[in-house]
């Protein structure tokens, strides 16, 4: 047992770092440290900079463009981008429907669409979510019915994180209703702009635009976009549950935001007196901190875990990493609204004319508070871990 | 990074594991802890023909020479089981002391006898009005014609009533507060001016008050670490808190154990109440508590050996920080699931709950090392 960085390893990480600190636009790091929403373009700009150095699906298998790196080096990887401001790649592409599509899809679906995720040529959203089914998500109710080589798919999908921008959505969709319902699932790839599809941006409590409706009213699907089996799209789902989870930790953003606010704490205050003086503050972030850092061990104790079973380990403490994740990061956005105070009210935005986003760094950690309620809400709420948890330790 | 125990490690588990199944089933450790003396010496003969009263011992001086990730092993178990042997006051407090500041002479004395579980250490160090500060020392040690006279008072010693060896920490110069002018010196137990209060702490272990008054110390017998006493009280503290926090890691495991296999027996309003939603929640908080803690239990083990003190410090006090924030979630969510019966001294987690208690003040508590990060530059310093 070691916890110590081989030199390889540290060595590694001094590269990433590197490269970051090098490749990053400057304009998309700002917005990045502030908070600030990220452009379709941004996102494509830095996902082909990363493409281009070979890393933008490192995780993914050296076949389809992957590093073949191991689980720990991938964390390492994730761990010192996310410190240095990097954005994540589009996740729906990258983490959920690249791997369900490798995993689980023909050499037609992988030779069509990996290629195109990877440099972000197709922008992906999530279909899973519905009006009545949340946390009960196998209750959903848009149904794909067959008709000649295609499915004709109606329904309602909700919560769509960057729909408006998507070319493709892939959802979770009813094939049989006469069965247990996580039985009758299948796993359905749509294009965005097939006739019969609608998208209706919804607007969050931080004033932001990220999620939507997505309407399918008749949406005819060529059969040939069907992922795996008809009706074991659960199971597939279920992988994703499974699979990727350290990046839902997001320990490496969260060092970034504590580093952060420690500088801000040290540089705010009145009367010359910097706000990390009282001694509450300082407890409140020292405490944050600990809890990182026992977070950042306990993620690597599942990597090492997985590893050593072969990726077949089902401990509980992989729901920690989203349970703790979450919480520290609700924790350091509270921390920062109340280090901003009276300043976090006042919404300062580049569209006003401040465009001196050092200056008016209050002005977003209120959306930001705002913004992250959702992080224990999304991927399997915190109650839902929680039962999950329960679940496995009163089996054993 | 290497997150896995290996071989040698896994096998020195289960040794101490099947010991502990001998040892400490519910009523035999009962009977230890109700005997006067709370411990037995017999137990511990046992310890040291399985290599533990020498666990971290150089093997030159009759110790198995094992590192920080084998205490953390050793101590998970000891924790589990509730085992009250002086494994922390003999081996890592007394031995940890002499191993570190014990010139040739000294360790060829006493390691051999502490690692055969002949000898028992103890390390007076604590007084009175210093809670947890290490450095706050009001016994003085005066010079002599061929030694230095002992002249205070020490509390909570562990152990100290049947230690044959006591360590005992005293000012050669300088104030109360120095950081600089602290010696340690080696004091018979029964040496003359040495007076003990024996009694008993909260988790029913053993530890007593102790006077000196005008005990003579031979030269010899001063630790030989001139300028760098308090580095090495710092360094032994800190590996102690560590091993302390594996021994927690045991308790609340056990704790959690326990509380599963109660709530799924327990039945009321005619189901298991571990059917409750409200109960399962809690289970789960308890978990992540738990595995917040044994991350950490680890982190520490590995960070007790870093030679910068400041950088070893401060992951030493996040370590315990989260130790005791989470001993006192599990330990007292694990009583309120098991309802009456864990509030009564006839069942386990009572005791496992005292031990908790007794964990969180030792060293530190979270208070005290909240207080060490908050005024450092922060565990995630550039």
């Amino acid at each position: 047992m070691d916890l110590d960085f081989t030199d390889e390893e540290a060595a590694f990480c001094e590269e990433v770092r590197d490269f970051v600190r090098k490749s990053l636009p400057r304009s998309i790091r700002q917005k990045m440290l502030f908070n600030r929403e990220l452009t379709k373009d941004d996102l494509i700009t830095w996902t082909r900079i990363l493409d281009k150095k070979g890393w933008a699906v490192s995780h993914w298998p050296v076949e389809w463009g992957g590093m073949g790196w191991s689980p720990v080096k991938q964390a390492l990887f994730i761990d010192v981008m996310q410190q240095e401001m990097a954005p994540d790649t589009l996740s729906f592409g990258t983490s959920m429907v690249g791997p369900i599509i490798y995993t689980f899809g023909n050499e037609t679906q992988k030779k069509r669409f990996l290629p195109r995720i990877v440099n972000l040529e197709d922008w992906w959203c999530q279909g899973f979510s519905e009006p009545q089914a949340g946390s009960d998500l196998a209750s959903l109710r848009t149904t794909a019915v067959r008709d000649g080589d295609d499915y004709v798919v109606n329904g309602q999908k909700t919560w769509t994180t960057l729909g408006q921008h998507a070319d493709w959505i892939f959802c979770l969709v009813r094939t049989n209703r006469e069965v247990k319902k996580q039985a009758g699932i299948s796993f359905l790839l749509i294009d965005m702009t097939s006739p019969g599809v609608t998208v209706r941006p919804i607007q969050t409590i931080d004033g932001g635009y990220e999620i939507n409706d997505v309407f399918l009213d008749n949406v005819r699907v060529p059969a040939e976009n069907l992922v795996g089996e008809e009706n074991r799209g659960w199971d597939y789902a279920k992988f994703l549950l499974q699979h990727e989870r350290t990046g839902i930790a997001r320990v490496g953003a969260s060092k970034a935001s504590l580093r952060r606010a420690r500088e801000l704490a040290e540089r705010e205050g009145r009367d010359n007196s910097a706000r990390l003086d009282l001694p509450h503050i300082r407890s409140r972030i020292a405490l944050l901190e600990v809890e990182l850092k026992a977070l950042e061990i306990t993620q690597y104790r599942v990597l090492s875990e997985e590893s050593q079973s072969g990726g077949n380990s089902h401990s509980p403490a992989a729901s920690i990493l989203k349970v703790k994740g979450s919480e520290i990061q609700q924790a350091i956005s509270e921390v920062m609204l109340d280090l901003a105070g009276p300043h976090a009210l006042t919404l300062l935005t580049p569209a006003d004319g401040h465009n001196d986003l050092d200056r008016s760094w209050a002005g977003t950690v209120a959306e930001t508070y705002l913004n992250w309620r959702k992080v224990s809400i999304y991927g399997g709420s915190n109650e839902i871990q929680r039962n999950i948890i329960a679940k496995q330790l009163l089996a054993s | 990074m290497d997150l896995q125990i290996n071989e040698q490690q896994r096998l020195l588990k289960e040794s101490v594991q099947k010991l502990a199944a001998d040892l400490y089933p519910f009523e035999k450790r009962e009977a230890i802890r109700l005997s006067e003396a709370g411990w037995s010496r017999d137990y511990w003969a046992q310890y040291a023909e399985l290599g533990l009263a020498g666990l971290t011992v150089e093997e030159a001086y009759g110790g198995i020479g094992c590192g920080p990730f084998e205490t953390m092993v050793v101590m998970e178990e000891l924790g589990r089981s509730l085992a009250p042997e002086p494994f922390v006051a003999t081996v890592l407090l007394g031995g940890g002391l002499i191993r570190h500041a014990g010139n040739e002479e000294q360790k060829e004395r006493l390691l051999p006898g502490l690692c055969s579980g002949e000898l028992l250490l103890a390390f007076a160090h604590l007084e009175e009005q210093a809670r947890h500060e290490l450095h706050d020392i009001a016994t003085v040690a005066a010079k002599t014609a061929d030694g230095y006279r002992l002249k205070g008072r020490k509390t909570l010693v562990l152990h100290g009533s049947d230690a044959d060896v006591l360590v005992v920490a005293a000012r050669l110069s300088g104030d109360r507060l120095d950081r600089d002018g602290i010696g340690l010196f080696l004091v018979a137990g029964d040496a003359s001016g040495v007076s003990r209060q024996g009694h008993r702490t909260i988790d029913g272990r053993p530890a007593a008050e102790i006077v000196f008054q005008d005990v003579d110390v031979p030269s010899r017998d001063m630790l030989d670490a001139p300028g760098e006493t308090l580095a090495v009280i710092e360094r032994v503290a800190d590996e102690t808190i560590a091993a302390l926090a594996a021994e927690g890691v045991g308790v609340m495991d056990e704790m959690l154990k326990m509380t599963i296999e109660h709530v799924g027996l327990r039945k009321q309003f005619g189901t298991e109440i571990a059917s409750f939603q409200a109960i399962q929640h809690r289970l789960a908080d308890m978990y992540i508590a738990l595995e917040q803690a044994r991350s950490m239990a680890i982190y520490a083990a590995g960070i007790g050996r870093d030679n910068d003190p400041e950088r070893r410090g401060a992951g030493i006090a996040a370590a315990k920080v989260q130790l005791c924030r989470s001993l006192r979630y599990v330990g007292q969510q694990a009583i309120q699931l098991h309802g009456g019966i864990g509030m009564t001294m006839e069942y386990k987690v009572g005791h496992l709950f005292q031990r908790a208690t007794a964990i969180e003040a030792l060293f530190g508590g979270a208070e005290h090392h909240l207080q060490t990060l908050a005024a450092g530059g922060g565990l995630f310093a550039a």
